[in-house]
């Protein structure tokens, strides 16, 4: 069984360049646009604008600026599918098609998918979308092809600072809390990992080094699983059963109760 | 915020909200005619027999809606069955898997009892009557009476295990959608009784149910609205203003026209009827379009 792979993603270090994205829609064959024309986001410099089924990678511009353009800084992250250990879209695939496979990452065969879009309302990230080319749900399969012939998946092989890399999950760890307390130790305090450990979704196999809240970069503090709602959205539907049960059973058992006493009140006066 | 902010919607739009109500208005129509078999009278029989009738088609035209939605619509069977190895898939922790399969079986159940419905009033052969009256009836209205209540109520709990807002914040959906299928399938059989001619007590039983259902409904909505929160502020919107209107016209102008039934003289009983039926599908349509558009 090979080890746990994954990516340790150091924004600190991520020019924007977007190779990372070419390199992965140039390996995975992905369409450059969704249908032909092209979509600016009209308020960034970013132009791919999210996560989707034809965007496996994305380089976030996080692009704060006072209003009089006086102050400001740019934040970059090239994000990606988290690859996590406890992973909704996987939970909630009623095809099988989304697995986990030997590397301990998050895989969706695009040859069993249906379509159903389950997964893309499941997942924490708001990673997955639909290919219009395959009308499949898809996202980063963190190149399961090439790390089966032991490549480095495109997008690590293409960074051209190494913001991106790529690595058995226990070594990347080693690195990325290396890498935090130097920058600590440079005064930069508010660096920290996201997603190195197992209180988010029993970890990510695609971590990050941030120096902001999550919430800066668009990731939630705390993403939780949607089965986390399968019970009590069960009970509370079991104990509205039980009600509309009672209702009907009342509304309906009230007439026999009435004829009942109709014919004893019959009975009555024909004595 | 809630965390439910950063995911992404799935485009579940027109026809996954239509599957919504025709799911809903199957399982209740079913519902309401178990109800009347177990614990209504023979000329309860009429309104059963309605019920079973609705159930059927409505069932059938969720189904192919909800292949329909697909983006792969020929795949609709890996649902049921793992497409490399030919086993069945249920993965009992995933509604939509065990909505496929309990769709699936009701869709059956549905059938069967249609198919009584028809040998009663003498339009299928008289043989099929094993399928309406005896132990056998009993036991496909019993386990078809338990798949209704799953299939009015489950697409709430599908929306609530995913991580989108709205939908995942509460754990009320299931039973919001469940009480408003029941309270949409009584007022479908009565509008559709009053032109197939079901009695006047069994219409007078359907009209005192879903009064009950409505006031259920509008308890259950204020309570969902509340359990949201502070994701609540998602309704400051015209999505807001929406659910308002289910509010007053699905649910409260419905209550009055019951309360005073009277008001529009003969046209009372069906208006209100139509008022359930209609706010019903706008409920569904305002709870799957906000999300959608956060």
């Amino acid at each position: 069984m090979p080890e746990p792979m994954g990516f340790f993603t150091d924004t600190t270090v991520c020019i924007g360049c977007k190779a990372c994205e070419v390199a992965c829609k140039e390996w995975n064959q992905l369409p450059s646009t969704d249908g032909g024309a092209n979509t600016l986001s009209g308020h960034s410099y970013d132009n791919t604008r999210q996560l989707d089924g034809i965007h496996w990678r994305h380089v976030k511009f996080v692009e704060q600026f006072a209003a009089d353009r006086e102050g400001g800084r740019w934040l970059m992250m090239s994000d990606v599918c988290k690859h996590c250990v406890q992973a909704g879209c996987l939970e909630v695939c009623p095809t099988g098609a989304i697995i986990r496979t030997e590397f301990d990452t998050v895989v969706i065969q695009s040859n069993v998918c249906n379509g159903c879009r389950d997964c893309i309302a499941a997942c924490p990230f708001g990673v997955i979308g639909t290919n219009p080319v395959s009308g499949t749900a898809q996202k980063c399969t963190l190149c399961y092809d090439r790390m089966q012939v032991g490549l480095t998946p495109a997008c690590a092989k293409a960074c051209p600072t190494e913001s991106i890399k790529f690595g058995p999950i226990a070594s990347l760890r080693r690195t990325a809390r290396a890498r935090v307390e130097r920058l600590q130790g440079q005064g930069r305090t508010r660096a920290y990992l996201y997603g190195d450990d197992e209180t988010i979704l029993g970890g990510l196999n695609s971590f990050y080094l941030l120096e902001d809240r999550p919430e800066v970069y668009g990731l939630p503090a705390a993403p939780k699983l949607p089965s986390r709602n399968l019970v009590p959205g069960s009970l509370w539907s079991g104990l509205g059963a039980l009600l509309v049960g009672l209702v009907g059973l009342v509304s309906f058992r009230q007439r026999r109760m009435e004829e009942n006493g109709a014919t004893r009140g019959e009975g009555r006066r024909n004595v | 915020m809630s965390d439910t902010f950063f995911t992404a919607p799935p485009h579940w739009q027109w026809l996954v909200i239509l599957y919504f109500f025709f799911g809903g208005l199957a399982g209740g129509s079913y519902l309401i005619a178990v109800l009347a078999d177990f614990f209504g009278d023979a000329s309860d029989r009429g309104l059963a027999r309605l019920g079973y009738y609705v159930a059927l088609p409505a069932v059938g035209i969720g189904g192919l809606l909800l292949i329909g939605d697909l983006t792969r619509p020929e795949r609709f069977w890996h649902m049921l069955v793992m497409s490399e190895r030919g086993w069945p898939i249920l993965k009992y922790w995933s509604p939509m898997s065990v909505g496929s399969w309990g769709l699936l079986a009701f869709g059956g159940l549905a059938f069967l009892s249609f198919l009584g419905a028809l040998a009663e009033s003498g339009r299928a052969p008289a043989a099929l009557s094993v399928l309406r009256h005896g132990p056998l009836a009993r036991l496909i209205a019993g386990l078809g009476g338990l798949g209704a209540f799953f299939l009015a109520g489950y697409t709430g709990v599908l929306l609530a295990v995913t991580n989108r807002p709205v939908w995942s914040d509460t754990p009320l959906l299931g039973f919001l959608f469940l009480v408003s299928a029941n309270s949409i399938a009584a007022a479908a059989l009565i509008l559709l009784g009053r032109w197939q001619g079901v009695g006047s007590s069994s219409m007078a039983r359907l009209a005192r149910m879903d009064r009950w259902l409505i006031v259920l409904e509008l308890l259950a909505l204020i309570a969902f609205v509340l359990s949201l929160g502070p994701v609540a502020r998602v309704w400051v919107s015209a999505w807001g203003v929406l659910l308002l209107g289910v509010v007053l016209a699905g649910l409260v102008a419905p209550l009055a026209l019951h309360w005073r039934p009277d008001l529009l003289g003969s046209l009372t009983a069906p208006a209100a009827a139509v008022l359930v039926v209609v706010g019903g599908f706008m409920l569904r349509v305002v709870i799957v379009l906000a999300a959608e558009a956060v």
